[in-house]
């Protein structure tokens, strides 16, 4: 089981309490654990990648095992310990302003 | 007794105002949304526990948020609570959210470049809604603009959304350019007598019609002067603040312009300045009196560069006589320190007997006039600087 941790706006979008554990076939990669995310939490698609190309929205980030993960391919594997489950995949909402 | 209903959307949250036809005690439900950038909320005429509410955010993008009960709960259309959360095909539901500009050979327009800041050429790209205008006779058709500008409409309730492309791609969108807050469709006019006629008004680009319910569309700027742009007088490049219509008089319409304000009584085809004694024709806001078409009311701001009221005093102006003779408004509002700024969406009235007009400010006020604009209150003091605010007459 994967764990995804979402900033809170989306926590609350999403009507979840906490992090979100997901079932992922096949290879664990950013591409997989978003589809599996957004087909389970349809409220949150577009807020995480654009609708129309998939990208990352800009002020986002990507974080796992202590990494930014943020600008590795999309289908490039995740560390081994999200995909066991025992580390959670981190999306960050950028701190801006000040 | 009537009751009336105001929908605030603030940088940080909704919050909806409720009172008696009285208009003195006032119920304050929010934030809803709390955090997100609340653009605009609009009831639907035809349904008004029909809602629908703008939510943005840089991080996040567009949320379109709907209520069926007058704002007490609200979901995304596109997934209602306890629905299925896949099509019976299996493929996720969500695209209340998805603004995507109509380029198909069948109904879209090329995707092109219109005029950036620095005076090059910059591609659209979809950034957020700014208003959205319920049908006058429909509540699920909801129209909304965008920013970067373009025209979607909905039928289904919110729940997917379809451009309008021939007014991004009526031709002259090369040359639109974004005011300081973005390139946004602002405005958009319904006229009540004619299903088929509708106005927008985009910043900075203009005022355009269309007489075939969207299809097609033509700039409609024709007597205003700009002189920030290199033709004062050019077709298109004019930073449109606001457009105003009574409904009984729809060929009649009045602008609050960038600097100056303006009128037109023949749907647009012409324009002409009635600024008259006004302390400075600078400002954002412009609305007409429910029972009155030729009382029209603005709040001047100093100016492009000082987004504050003349002098520090918070003034609404009211002319009774379509423009040019202007009275200034004071009673209840402060009259000294003032320098906050009252944004393009954020005035509206109601429909009442004694009309009463409303509106918010960048300091977090919404203020009140029960009778047409004489005395005024504070509803509330200290919300997030307000974005918007709509009314609604309830029976």
């Amino acid at each position: 089981m994967i764990r995804v941790v979402l900033p809170q706006h989306l926590r609350t979008l999403a009507r979840v309490d906490g992090d979100v554990e997901l079932e992922v076939a096949g290879p664990v990669t950013q591409r997989a654990i978003l589809d599996a995310l957004e087909a389970r939490y349809p409220m949150l698609r577009g807020t995480i990648r654009d609708h129309l190309t998939g990208q990352r929205r800009p002020f986002l980030r990507f974080f796992a095992c202590e990494q930014d993960l943020s600008l590795d391919p999309p289908d490039a594997p995740l560390p081994d310990a999200v995909a066991s489950g025992s580390e959670p995949f981190f999306i960050i909402g950028a701190i801006a302003g000040g | 007794m009537s009751k009336i209903r105001v929908l605030v959307g603030t940088k940080k949250g909704a919050f909806i105002l409720a009172s008696d036809g009285k208009r003195e005690r006032w119920d304050i439900r929010g934030p809803h949304f709390a955090g997100w950038e609340i653009y605009h909320m609009k009831g639907s005429p035809s349904d008004p526990n029909r809602l629908y509410a703008s939510q943005t955010s840089s991080w996040f993008g567009q949320i379109i948020q709907r209520s069926d009960d007058g704002g007490k709960t609200w979901h995304q259309p596109g997934t209602p609570p306890g629905e299925p959360t896949t099509t019976p095909e299996g493929l996720p539901k969500g695209e209340s959210n998805k603004f995507v500009y109509d380029t198909s050979p069948e109904t879209g327009k090329p995707l092109t470049t219109h005029q950036f800041y620095d005076g090059t050429q910059h591609p659209w790209e979809f950034k957020r809604v700014w208003h959205l205008e319920a049908s006058l006779t429909d509540p699920d058709t909801v129209y909304a603009g965008v920013e970067d500008a373009a025209l979607f409409r909905s039928t289904d309730g919110g729940r997917t959304w379809q451009e309008l492309a021939g007014l991004r791609g009526h031709g002259t969108g090369r040359q639109w350019s974004p005011g300081a807050g973005g390139m946004a469709l602002h405005t958009i006019l319904l006229d009540p007598s004619n299903h088929k006629r509708m106005f927008v008004a985009i910043s900075a680009a203009g005022t355009f019609r269309s007489d075939d319910a969207g299809k097609s569309w033509k700039p409609i700027n024709r007597g205003l002067r700009s002189e920030y742009i290199p033709d004062p007088n050019a077709e298109v490049g004019h930073c449109v603040h606001r457009i105003a219509m009574h409904g009984s008089r729809p060929n009649v319409l009045f602008m609050q312009k960038h600097w100056d304000v303006m009128r037109s009584d023949n749907a647009g085809e012409s324009w002409h300045e009635v600024s008259g004694n006004l302390p400075t024709d600078f400002g954002f806001v412009i609305d007409v009196h429910a029972h009155e078409p030729e009382t029209i009311y603005v709040i001047p701001i100093k100016s492009d560069g000082e987004h504050f009221p003349p002098e520090g005093k918070l003034r609404v102006y009211r002319s009774c006589t379509g423009g040019n003779e202007w009275e200034a408004l004071t009673k209840g509002l402060p009259q000294s320190n003032c320098y906050v700024n009252v944004l393009r969406d954020a005035m509206a009235v109601d429909a009442l007997d004694k009309c009463g007009v409303y509106f918010g400010t960048t300091g977090g006020q919404v203020y009140c006039s029960p009778d047409a604009g004489d005395n005024w209150s504070p509803i509330v003091r200290d919300l997030p600087a307000v974005l918007s605010v709509e009314v609604q007459t309830l029976a």
